[in-house]
């Protein structure tokens, strides 16, 4: 007989785990080679580098949209072989569907979920697909990022803003575990992106959600990272890891950590 | 555009006709208070009979079009491979009128309805096919990405994105071809049917030089393409509220 292992075992399993992985585009120099990166659950990361470090390609190998020629990626345990159910993933724009309302691009992951059924491949297998449930996790969500008057809207008819907290609520409506944004707030202008920031961090931080968020602004990697990942010209091989006390407070970023961190950072790049 | 404008547009052209028609006086050019009688009197007889055969041929066209057209533009938009392949046959394909196939079309397919259904729709076929081509080819690799990672496969993403994102452009296909669509479906009903506005212009003016009738089967034509263009128009309101 085989005994479940014990729940600190489970909880002790860390949410990603990328080993001695290689990657290369096609007849092009490696970006990365034999890099070793782990984070913890809940943890909120970010990752910094100038543009072609490997930010976004480290983003896509998490989200099992790359894969790597050598060592493997690991998330919860398993093996990425593809898209994983559980994984959100937010881009800087585009991702929404232009011709959909923004309730129904909210609603469009719940909807490929009832497509396939819970399958276990492009849908968690323990998960129910009420459409009234549905409706109302949409609901919510909308609600919880303030766009819920806009919901009728499309994406062409909303601010930049706006759209982003569309495509966030359509990654939390899925309850994932792991978050992944590549520069989800780069486009928006400065008191929108402070906001947004601090509405995200406390939105995940509420559903305990591991976040991985890549960025080349150091301001915002001080203020979202409670770990930071650097990354210089590649291939990148070692992982230069700060952390961050990490505040999800605005006053935050007027303390002289802050500033510290921010100046830190910048002589590290 | 304002319907009340369209209207006024119409009256202007109709007022035209009929001072072209009181100065030339002569049958080949009745009046079209004459015409719009006949148009009425034999609407419910053997017009009516004619416009619903026309009306039939070019929508089966325009709906066999759509059904070949579009699954073989997305599969083109998304490979590259593949358009690399069939660029070049579409490229001399495309261009050819092909009006001038309908003699040879109907040596092979006989008379009847579908060698009529064929030509129009091999019109339409290139013109829908290039445009969802171009419109899948030019769907942002961002929004396929996020989508991906919504958990959408192969079928997920074929349903929820690139057949939605072919919608504006088989509306722009059909809408750019009508007018071309139906004037092939005139020639092509000049051969081997008897039934069909164009066999009735045709009959009317040339074998009966009964003109009044003539004129009421150019109406019930220029009629049935106002009608399909409309009627895209119609459509694309209401699938396409998001471009407006």
């Amino acid at each position: 007989m085989t005994l479940p292992p014990p729940p600190s075992a489970v909880y002790c399993l860390p949410m990603f785990d990328l080993h001695d992985v290689t990657f290369a585009y096609p007849s092009q120099p490696p970006v990365f080679e034999r890099f070793s990166w782990r984070g913890e659950r809940g943890d909120v990361w970010a990752v910094l580098g100038p543009s072609g470090c490997g930010k976004s390609t480290l983003l896509m190998l998490l989200a099992g949209l790359l894969h790597p020629q050598a060592g493997e990626v690991v998330i919860d345990g398993e093996r990425i072989v593809r898209p994983r159910p559980r994984t959100g993933l937010i881009l800087q724009e585009y991702g929404l569907l232009p011709w959909a309302m923004v309730q129904d691009n909210v609603m469009l992951g719940l909807r490929i979920r009832r497509f396939y059924g819970p399958d276990g491949r492009h849908v968690p297998r323990d998960e129910r697909l009420d459409p009234a449930e549905a409706q109302a996790r949409v609901e919510h969500w909308l609600a919880r990022l303030g766009i819920a008057d806009v919901a009728a809207k499309y994406p062409g008819q909303i601010s930049g803003g706006q759209r982003q907290r569309a495509a966030i609520a359509r990654t939390l409506v899925l309850d994932p575990d792991l978050v992944l944004m590549d520069e989800p707030f780069s486009a928006l202008d400065a008191p929108t992106r402070e906001s947004l920031q601090a509405l995200t961090l406390s939105l995940c931080e509420e559903a305990g959600v591991t976040v991985v968020l890549v960025t080349h602004n150091i301001e915002e990697a001080a203020f979202v990272g409670q770990r930071i990942l650097l990354l210089s010209k590649p291939p990148s091989s070692q992982t230069h890891v700060n952390a961050n006390p990490h505040i999800t407070d605005a006053e935050y970023r007027r303390s002289v950590e802050y500033q510290t961190m921010c100046t830190h950072l910048r002589e590290a790049l | 555009m304002k319907r009340r404008d369209v209207l006024l547009a119409t009256l202007v052209l109709l007022a035209l006709w009929y001072g072209l028609a009181a100065v030339i006086q002569r049958p080949i050019l009745p009046t079209p208070v004459r015409v719009l009688a006949t148009f009425i009197r034999d609407l419910p007889r053997d017009l009516g009979c004619h416009t619903l055969v026309s009306l039939y041929r070019v929508t089966a066209s325009i709906v066999l079009a759509i059904a070949l057209a579009t699954p073989a533009g997305l599969v083109l938009g998304q490979s590259a491979r593949l358009n690399r392949i069939f660029a070049p046959f579409v490229y001399l394909l495309f261009p050819i009128p092909k009006v001038v196939l309908v003699p040879i079309v109907l040596l092979f397919l006989g008379v009847g309805d579908f060698p009529k259904i064929v030509i129009i729709t091999m019109i339409l076929f290139f013109q829908i096919l290039v445009l969802v081509r171009d419109a899948a080819a030019a769907i942002r690799p961002e929004l396929l990405l996020s989508v991906r990672s919504l958990g959408a496969g192969r079928r997920a993403l074929f349903r929820f994105v690139y057949l939605p994102a072919s919608v504006p452009a088989i509306l722009t296909a059909v809408r750019q071809s009508i007018g071309t669509a139906v004037a092939v479906l005139y020639i092509a009903e000049l051969f081997a049917t008897r039934y069909g506005l164009g066999y009735y212009i045709y009959y009317q003016g040339s074998t009966l030089f009964d003109y009044p009738k003539m004129y009421a089967g150019i109406v019930a034509m220029s009629l049935l393409g106002l009608g399909l263009y409309f009627g895209v128009d119609a459509v694309e309101r209401r699938m396409c509220r998001w471009q407006g």
